[in-house]
């Protein structure tokens, strides 16, 4: 009996907690940005800076996706499938981005391409713009998801041992095959759910991006540095408006993500 | 009696984990619970402590009925399958837990866990966390831990499981001692019927949820008195009649819904004409494979399409795969679905056959 | 020796047993390289150009180091409720059954998914004097946007998943013998807990914390807006290097984010040293 009493608390506290923490919140976006009526929300949404920030955003994830997959999936190989000296040393490397401030993430590119970095020379002679550029945003954008892919891999990858790929190896299998036929199969959820966790992040990067973009309305604005925009200039219910559609996309990533997960889960059993 | 379970029925979802389970345990009593893996024993035993409930059914401690009492008030030590140590507290601090929980005073606690370390021989070892035991150390532990709070029943699941083979018959004998040195009443859960026989004073033997027999090792060896005792003890053949009559020089008698089990004790094998007594019982087979046990050898030897076991001395004259040999069956169990008994060779005694 | 080169030997027939070591081990190092080890190693190159005197004049600045603190303080105070509320969220979520549990587990993700700006402004909308919960304080005469109370709020938000992530699988994992054991000896609910269940999760809140309190020094776009950023009060640290950069003073920024940097650096080794000794108490 009293052990009832306990379990109704903390699924109460529990309710309570992600309630005020986290539902209100969501619903809250989605309030705000029709309290001037669902013209307004029309007018904010299709706005033509809003759609250029969103094909930017989009532009930005899908490369960040790409590059990270692509090295996710070697990353995740050489460190499951090999021992070399420095494996450890190499895995915290590939960590370091998880751990840094976004802020730092775009100071750093900043220092590197930036009027009084070592690099501005050699791009001014190529006429190759970097900071406060397209090419910034998405560098940044690859830094601060990483690792995403490559942290989701690596432990799917270590609990399923090398077993199969040498068994497959020493049949004569070649690399390419033994990946898609043997590998392959074991990490796909993991894969997916890494991409997943990946788009979520890059499609909402807003610190490094802020300091790399220069706020160029159209041309470097993603959409979240599109609402910060808005709602400096106390277009309140414009910028809530632009904030629903990065809630919807976070709301179906949440769907897919729980999908995935359980999806894995079940292979993996 | 001490233990007294009524009627104890359990399901868990669609299985039948007991099935009108009855039995009663007499104090200071150390008993095995013995049966297969799925058969219900554990359930018996975690419906005892408390960390299941029953379905239906009442059990009973020293005449109280403990149906309602919460596993931490029923006043029972257990002793887990891989024990349970808690990983982050010393052997001095696992064994102390259940007296802090009583509130008892420091220098008790202090002088009962010492005194229980000395009792598992671990003196000195008292600092040392879990992870630095050995398998059998940790066993220790987790019986003085049980013990310390001082219960008037003590539960073991399979408690020599988790323990190689050479420490486990050590530990066997150990356990039994400890627990008469205690004089604690104690039901332990076993799959291995070698570990029931040495270990406990009585067993029940369990199957499918239901209680099969219950008594001494002995009595239970020599009189199963269900089917399935009657395989499940002892190294069995089972030998299923299906011609008219059963094939086997002495048997005639069996009915053909009868089967028979045939314990590798009740084969006498013999080389070909050396036998002296009985010649009439004997049957001719053939070696078919002879596997070397240790300290004996296990012959199989076909005969008339049925192939027996047979124990052989190392001391006895050898034979080969393929000989010919003398085979004498003194006596086999015969079972059909509701009944046992025991049935000597008619062409070697007089007597016919006895009902158990 | 012989056994030396014969283990290198082992080693080296290894490697070949599964192709792809050349190429994966190269695009690995290079990607590497360029993304992350080229761009983090300027922050030195770029410290070490500035004098000794001038860097500790810039990171004792009254406004720097107020901002470190306002940015420590509110990631320390996030980082603990978190990690009350955390673990009760990972116990609710792997010990009980209820309607919504499924829903309930999904949300907790949120902020993972959910863009900080967005957090950021509607974070600060509901806590404002006027915003949804933040009248109800404000009645109260309490103020919560533009105050550290709110950073606090924003950082509770952001660090929430890290420490229900860290927990729950080891909740998963761990074996109900240990509290059956501590029942059968007598013990409550209350003592259980305490005694048998935080120890085996303890390591876990562990990560978890040091997690969200790293992320809470970082964190940026949902803090910044619900800050109001007031000097000496409510300016966080990587705000600070945000307005250094658009003052285009990069020393100052860069010998903020150092500083940043080692701070996160020490907390991450701290809470490893700490783990590494209860390893070696569990698995000798």
């Amino acid at each position: 009996m009293k052990n009832n009493a306990t379990k109704n608390i903390l699924i109460s506290i529990s309710i309570l907690f992600i309630t005020i923490m986290l539902v209100i919140p969501l619903i809250a976006v989605i309030i705000y940005s029709l309290q001037d009526g669902i013209e307004a929300y029309k007018i904010a949404i299709f706005d033509k800076y809003t759609i250029k920030a969103l094909q930017l955003t989009l532009l930005a994830t899908v490369s960040a996706v790409v590059i990270n997959t692509f090295f996710g999936i070697f990353a995740a190989w050489i460190i499951t499938k090999f021992s070399f000296r420095g494996k450890h040393f190499l895995t915290t490397l590939i960590d370091i981005p998880f751990a840094i401030s976004p802020v730092i993430a775009g100071l750093i590119y900043i220092l590197v391409f930036g009027r009084t970095g070592w690099a501005y020379d050699f791009l001014q002679a190529y006429d190759i713009k970097i900071v406060f550029a397209v090419p910034g945003i998405i560098l940044a954008t690859i830094f601060v998801t990483f690792p995403f892919v490559s942290r989701e891999i690596i432990p799917v990858l270590n609990a399923q041992g090398k077993d199969e790929e040498e068994a497959a190896a020493l049949m004569g299998a070649s690399g390419f095959k033994i990946f898609t036929k043997i590998t392959l199969p074991h990490i796909k959820w993991a894969l997916l759910y890494g991409i997943i966790l990946c788009t979520a992040r890059a499609m909402g990067e807003f610190g490094a991006v802020s300091v790399l973009s220069g706020h160029l309305r159209g041309k470097t604005n993603t959409l979240p540095l599109h609402i910060e925009m808005l709602y400096n200039e106390f277009q309140l219910s414009s910028a809530f408006a632009v904030s629903s559609i990065l809630v919807i996309m976070a709301v179906i990533i949440l769907i897919l993500r729980t999908i995935v997960e359980y999806k894995g889960k079940k292979a993996g059993e | 009696m001490y233990v007294e379970l009524k009627n104890i029925n359990k399901l868990f979802g669609n299985f039948k984990a007991s099935d009108n389970v009855n039995f009663e345990i007499e104090k200071g009593k150390l008993i095995g619970l013995l049966g297969p893996s799925g058969s219900g024993k554990t359930t018996i035993l975690r419906m005892i402590a408390g960390l299941e409930t029953p379905d239906s059914g009442d059990i009973f401690v020293d005449g109280i009925r403990i149906n309602d009492t919460p596993p931490s008030k029923r006043g029972i030590g257990f002793v887990f399958q891989n024990y349970a140590l808690f990983r982050y507290m010393s052997v001095f601090d696992n064994i102390a837990f259940g007296l802090q929980v009583q509130k008892q005073n420091k220098n008790y606690i202090k002088e009962r866990v010492l005194e229980l370390i000395k009792l598992i021989g671990l003196e000195g070892m008292e600092h040392r966390y879990p992870s630095q035991l050995s398998g059998g150390q940790r066993q220790r532990v987790a019986f003085a831990r049980a013990l310390a709070p001082s219960p008037h029943l003590l539960l073991l699941d399979e408690p020599f499981a988790a323990i190689d083979a050479k420490v486990r018959q050590e530990l066997r004998s150990w356990l039994r001692e400890m627990i008469e040195k205690v004089g604690v009443t104690s039901i332990f859960v076993t799959h291995d019927q070698e570990e029931a026989i040495e270990v406990a004073d009585e067993i029940i033997i369990t199957n499918r949820g239901k209680v099969e027999q219950k008594g001494t090792p002995i009595e239970i060896y020599k009189k199963p008195a269900t089917p399935f005792v009657a395989q499940f003890i002892g190294q069995s053949t089972v030998y299923e009649n299906n011609e008219d009559k059963i094939q086997l020089k002495g048997f005639e008698m069996i009915k053909s819904n009868e089967k028979a089990v045939i314990r590798p004790e009740f084969v006498q094998i013999t080389k070909l004409g050396k036998l002296k007594h009985y010649m009439s019982a004997a049957e001719e087979g053939i070696v078919e494979k002879i596997s070397f046990r240790g300290s004996y050898l296990e012959v199989n030897v076909k005969v008339k399409n049925i192939i027996l076991t047979s124990n052989r001395s190392l001391e006895d004259e050898m034979i080969e795969v393929g000989e010919i040999v003398n085979v004498q069956i003194y006596r086999l169990y015969v079972f059909n679905e509701n009944k046992t008994y025991l049935l000597e060779n008619s062409a070697m005694a007089d007597n016919n056959y006895i009902y158990i | 020796m012989k056994i030396n080169i014969n283990k290198r030997q082992k080693t080296m027939i290894k490697k070949r047993v599964i192709p792809g070591f050349g190429i994966s081990i190269g695009i690995t190092i290079t990607f590497l390289t360029l993304i992350v080890l080229i761009p983090i190693s300027s922050i030195a190159i770029y410290v070490s150009g500035i004098s000794l005197n001038e860097f500790i004049e810039i990171i004792t600045d009254k406004q720097v180091v107020s901002g470190y603190k306002v940015s420590f303080f509110c990631a320390l105070i996030a980082a603990l409720i978190n990690a009350i509320f955390g673990t009760i969220l990972a116990w609710v979520l792997v010990r009980y059954e209820f309607i919504g549990k499924r829903v309930l587990d999904g949300l907790i993700e949120l902020p993972f998914a959910l863009p900080t700006a967005v957090a950021g402004i509607t974070l600060t909308s509901l806590y404002s004097d006027k915003g949804w919960i933040g009248s109800i304080f404000a009645e109260a005469g309490i103020q919560i946007a533009y105050t550290k109370i709110g950073i606090i709020i924003a950082m509770i938000f952001i660090g929430i998943p890290f420490v229900v992530r860290s927990i729950q699988p080891v909740l998963e994992k761990m074996d109900t013998q240990y509290e059956e054991a501590a029942t059968m000896l007598g013990a409550n609910g209350h003592r259980i807990f305490f005694k048998v269940i935080l120890p085996e999760i303890f390591p876990a809140m562990l990560t978890g914390f040091g997690l969200a309190l790293a992320r809470g020094i970082g964190e940026y776009g949902s803090v910044v807006f619900i800050a109001g950023n007031m000097p000496y009060k409510t300016q966080i640290a990587p705000l600070l290097i945000m307005t250094k950069l658009e003052q285009f003073k990069y020393a100052d920024a860069t010998a903020i984010a150092l500083v940043m940097l080692v701070a996160s650096f020490i907390i991450l080794l701290l809470i490893n040293m700490i783990q590494s000794y209860v390893n070696k108490i569990t698995n000798n």
